[in-house]
């Protein structure tokens, strides 16, 4: 049986040789240990010695050629044997990356929460850490302490378990009992719905809690709601995710409901801008760019991650830069600039079957879109007919500082429209 | 030596040829990684002296070890895997080209550090003498080695202790590139120097395997009866370089090489002895040759389709004492370490 | 129960097993018909004879590749390094051999060889003769060490080492050897990778090998009675295999520990028990961990340098003391 000599490896770090000359030809006669041809490695030029007695029956690779180590170069059988095709080349080795598995969400759940003004401090990192051992970690935890509240007598002000001790029996010597619950017979077999006691807030709630507090009370907020045809954009997003899953296979990008609403919402602040603006006391700040925050819930809370510039992005590029950014939540990875500088923010609880609802404007945006479930409802049609409707509710919590009802009106049948055709968004 | 004895031994030197050059094969496929130290053109050496080997006579060697496995018997299957560091190689793709091992047929190894295995062989003929058996130690190593202190204080021991080791030095008169000449400063002769630890020597012409016996013979018959050492200096030659990635160009010329196959082929020599005695015809030896390179490339076939050891598998065999835990180990703790 | 110093309880091991086993033989330099260099095999080439106490010539790579090679064949030697500062003349046979020709091979041999001698400074010798190598011995998997600290463990940990069919290095001490203690006539071991708390308390760990665990027992006193601290010592005897669980059970009662070593700092045994106790006990640490090493230079010749080169009795007590601050 014929055999292929292939570009051989002949130093450690070889990857690829050049075929200088060939000391043979085709028919002729070489014994073991015969020279083939002279070969240009990355170090030295080496002759390379005929392993396989044999004829030559076929010279696949030129003088001069350069192949990668594994590539045929010739083949050796019997005289009169057919030569055998060669398999292509070896491909290079593709490197192995793992693609990194961004994880899939149909809907984003969220309630407004943490701002994302610009400069403020992220939530999750704290801006001075307090020095604690582990241990004194575990043991505040477990009385329900903040260490960041303890004194701490350890090297360098280190708050040790003996300075948690300290205040846990003081605590205890100077609290009243417990949760402000009304005097409720507790049940005869002592099980309650949880238990009793306080859970410890950490800074990101502290934050959330403060910040939404001070939206409530310092902006004059106004509620609008419309009900949106969501057939034409199922179909869009069922057709549209089809030929992305046929181009790119199993890695393919899937488009969400979401994701569409995000570049709706984009749109209809080009075409109703006033909306895409923020109060600033004695003026109003028009933003030109529309950065779009979303929720991410998270066990601790919410993150509010911002896309920036998607006036400018193609509902791919947001669908992308979402699902990125809601892996980042999820592993905490989200950097201070990637949760601050929105100007508006859209919300979603329809994954809970919430039919509608509004949501408290994230400061310092003009308002806030929130999004409910897809049901489906008997509606009328164009015929006055009864048929069969996908409806989604959608509110929009405005500033009325900043917007009226009219603005507030228009961006709304905006979106509507292009929600409802959503061909529109490419004009 | 009988008729058949003389065929097997010739069927022995060729099944090292092509196995050897066999390896050449895959190790420019990519598939042998590290080091591939070849034996082609010493074959004589392992042949004709353990081929008088008995039940108490062990052996070790340095390296170039594929020669001395073959010739104890391990197979061509198990040791080209080796080299492929598959797990149903002889070390189970442990030890590579250099460790080949098999102690049930009395050959402690395959082993890497030039001239550490001189005071191993050395232990191995401690223990046979201790245990009041007449046997030996063949301790195989290079021209290169005989100026490792280790080599120095094993001469030693051997003489001062009277233990029967063989030191065997193949010259093949060069270590790597540096040539006999310019690193040993005694000239000419490396066993000589057994003579300034009082012990015997000699020489032998390591292409013509009756003398390779013949002498050997002797030195085995000092050790079993006398159990005193020997060095035994046998002068040999290597086709290919040091290694396989030994360009050899910088310290030998081929015409050098050429002499070598065409006048002093071991195995060439041989054959045309045997042809000559009339205990080979043309036809057996083409039959015995064809059948080595045929076996040699089922191996080859055998390696690549053979797995590699897994992951777990690079914790195992570390420790005697883990590999067989049971009701009377007392060891514990945490011994490998994350 | 007999009262014997560290040096008779290796003897006593010694004769134990080569009365246990034919196949042991101790063999090094000066221990058959010098009596051994530190005396601890007095008596034993006329009790048993040159065939099995063998005086070696100084050759450590060569008679300690003898003895591994011996071992393929079913040998049991015992060699004696007289100071573990020799070694490194050997080292490629102790470590590349000894430790590497069971994998190799695939698991088809094993050496069952045993190196005992003393590893310590302390002793006005010089930088050359004062190496602790446990830690860098202890770092190449296939090998065993272990480091006994009092005369019970010494014999215990030798008997063991001898039986075991891995290389089993010995660690012992020049200074210790003088050491008395309780230890049974009857046969015992000390099972390899098994620590012990040599001290019990509640408020800070220390964590000792060889010669520093008697400092450390003897700083644990002070702290007692002069600073009302309750320290638990923990003895690691075996550093390769390794009892984590003793170590992480001590830190998880008192909190804070405190690693105390002859080794010099740079990846001696106590930077891997460090690791080990930040690894797996961090949530119960109420400090960092500290540690007291010999100080970072070769083994200064002044005596009374080098006396504060190691770990004192005065240098653990106040490192304690900052642990526990």
């Amino acid at each position: 049986m014929a055999e292929i000599i292939d570009m051989p490896k002949l130093s450690d770090t070889m990857s690829v040789g050049t075929l200088v000359k060939w000391n043979i030809k085709e028919g002729q006669v070489v014994a073991f240990g015969d020279i083939l041809a002279e070969v240009e490695t990355d170090k030295a030029t080496m002759e390379l010695s005929c392993t396989v007695p044999g004829t030559i029956l076929k010279i696949y690779a030129a003088a001069g050629a350069q192949l990668p180590v594994g590539a045929p170069i010739c083949a050796i059988g019997k005289k009169g044997e057919t030569a055998p095709e060669p398999a292509a080349a070896p491909a290079p080795k593709a490197p192995a990356t793992a693609v990194p598995a961004i994880p899939e969400k149909a809907e984003v759940s969220c309630v407004p929460a943490a701002p994302a003004s610009a400069g403020s401090v992220s939530p999750q990192s704290d801006a001075s850490r307090t020095k604690a051992s582990p241990y004194a970690k575990r043991m505040a935890e477990k009385a329900a302490l903040n260490v960041a509240n303890l004194p701490g007598t350890g090297p360098g002000g280190r708050v040790v378990s003996r300075d948690v001790t300290a205040a846990a029996s003081a605590t205890a010597a100077s609290a009243p009992s417990g949760p402000l619950n009304v005097a409720v017979a507790p049940p005869a077999d002592g099980k309650g719905i949880q238990p009793d006691g306080d859970l410890p807030v950490g800074g990101m709630r502290q934050t959330i809690a403060r910040r939404l507090l001070e939206s409530k009370i310092t902006v004059p907020h106004f509620y609008l709601e419309v009900e949106v045809d969501a057939a034409p954009l199922m179909a869009m997003r069922e057709s549209l995710n089809k030929r992305l899953a046929e181009a790119g296979g199993e890695s393919a990008i899937k488009l969400s409901v979401n994701d569409f609403i995000l570049k709706a919402s984009a749109e209809a602040l080009r075409r109703v801008p006033a909306v895409n603006a923020s109060w600033a006391g004695t003026s109003i700040r028009q933003h030109g760019a529309v950065h779009l925050s979303f929720g991410v819930a998270l066990e601790d809370g919410l993150v509010t991650p911002v896309i920036r510039d998607a006036h400018a992005k193609t509902l791919k590029d947001i669908a992308v830069e979402a699902k990125l950014l809601i892996g980042k939540a999820r592993s905490k990875k989200l950097t201070p600039a990637e949760m601050s500088g929105s100007t508006f923010t859209v919300t979603n609880l329809g994954m809970f079957g919430v039919t509608g609802f509004f949501g408290i404007i994230n400061v310092p945006n003009a308002a806030i879109l929130s999004v409910g479930a897809t049901i489906k409802k008997p509606v009328v049609d164009a015929h006055d007919r009864l048929v069969v409707g996908h409806r989604m509710v959608i509110g929009l919590s405005g500033d009325h500082r900043v917007v009226d009802g009219a603005n507030a009106a228009q961006f709304l049948q905006a979106l509507k429209q292009l929600l409802e055709e959503p061909a529109l968004m490419l004009i | 030596m009988t008729k058949e004895a003389k065929i097997a031994l010739y069927t022995k030197m060729a099944r090292i040829r092509h196995f050897e050059q066999r390896c050449i094969r895959i190790y420019q496929q990519g598939k042998i990684g590290g080091f591939l130290h070849l034996y082609v053109g010493q074959e004589a050496v392992a042949a004709g002296t353990i081929s008088l080997l008995g039940k108490n006579d062990h052996l070790i060697t340095g390296y170039r070890d594929h020669g001395h496995g073959l010739m104890v018997g391990m197979g061509m299957n198990e040791c080209m895997a080796e080299l492929t560091g598959k797990v149903t190689g002889c070390s189970q793709g442990k030890g590579g080209s250099m460790h080949y091992f098999a102690p049930d047929k009395n050959y402690w190894g395959g082993h890497g550090i030039v001239g550490g295995q001189a005071p191993l062989g050395t232990g191995l003929a401690y223990a046979v003498k201790y245990q009041g058996l007449k046997g030996s130690c063949l301790t195989f190593m290079g021209d290169g080695a005989v100026n490792q202190g280790a080599v120095h204080e094993a001469y030693n021991l051997a003489s001062l202790w009277d233990l029967p080791v063989i030191f065997v030095v193949e010259n093949n008169g060069y270590s790597m590139g540096t040539s006999q000449e310019r690193s040993t400063a005694h000239p000419g002769c490396l066993a000589k120097r057994a003579e300034g630890y009082n012990m015997a020597w000699d020489v032998i012409n390591g292409h013509d395997v009756y003398e390779v016996r013949a002498k050997t013979a002797l030195a085995l018959k000092r050790a079993h009866e006398e159990s005193k050492p020997t060095v035994l200096e046998i002068f040999t030659y290597r086709y290919f370089g040091h290694s396989m990635a030994d360009p050899d160009k910088t310290y030998r010329e081929k015409e050098e090489i050429k002499t070598y196959r065409d006048k002093k082929d071991p195995v060439l020599l041989f054959e045309q002895e045997l042809l000559r005695e009339k205990v080979l015809t043309p036809e057996l030896s083409q039959t015995i040759n064809d059948a080595a390179m045929a076996e040699a490339d089922k191996a080859a076939i055998f390696a690549d389709e053979s797995p590699d050891p897994t992951l777990a598998d690079i914790t195992k065999h570390i420790y005697w004492e883990e590999d067989n835990r049971g009701p009377k180990t007392t060891s514990r703790g945490t011994i490998i370490f994350e | 129960m007999a009262v014997i110093s560290y040096r008779e309880a290796l003897r006593a091991a010694m004769r134990d097993e080569l009365n246990r086993d034919k196949n042991v033989v101790i063999m090094g330099e000066e221990v058959a018909q010098f009596n051994g260099a530190y005396k601890v095999t007095e008596g034993l080439l006329k009790e048993f004879g040159p065939k099995r106490i063998v005086d070696t010539p100084i050759s450590e790579a060569g008679f300690i590749g003898l003895g591994i090679g011996a071992s393929m064949l079913g040998i049991r030697p015992v060699m004696e390094l007289m100071f573990w500062s020799f070694s490194y003349v050997a080292f490629d046979q102790i470590v590349n051999n000894a430790g590497n020709i069971r994998y190799m091979s695939g698991g088809l041999i094993n050496c069952p060889i045993v190196i005992r001698g003393p590893a310590n400074g302390g002793t006005n010798v010089g930088a050359t003769h004062s190496h602790t190598p446990e830690a860098i011995l202890a770092s190449h998997p296939g090998i065993k060490v272990v480091c006994p600290a009092t005369p019970y463990d010494a014999k215990g940990l030798l008997k063991a080492a001898i039986r075991d069919n891995d290389p089993v290095y010995v660690m012992e001490n020049t200074i210790l050897y003088n050491d008395k203690g309780e230890v049974p006539d009857e046969d015992y071991i000390v099972p390899i990778g098994v620590a012990d708390v040599k001290r019990v308390g509640t408020d800070l760990t220390i964590v000792a090998h060889g010669r520093a665990v008697i400092t450390s027992l003897k700083a644990a006193e002070i702290l007692e009675k002069d600073h009302g601290v309750s320290v638990e010592v923990v003895d690691l005897r075996s550093i390769r295999p390794l009892d984590e669980e003793t170590i992480l059970k001590s830190v998880r009662k008192t909190h804070r520990a405190l690693l105390v070593e002859e080794n010099k700092p740079f990846c001696g045994v106590d930077a891997q028990i460090a690791y080990l106790i930040q690894s797996k006990a961090f949530d119960e640490l109420d400090a960092p961990v500290h540690r007291v090493s010999s100080i970072d230079a070769p083994q200064i010749y002044c005596k009374r340098m080098e006396d504060l080169q190691m770990p004192s009795v005065e240098r653990v007590v106040a490192e304690a003391l900052k642990v526990l601050a």
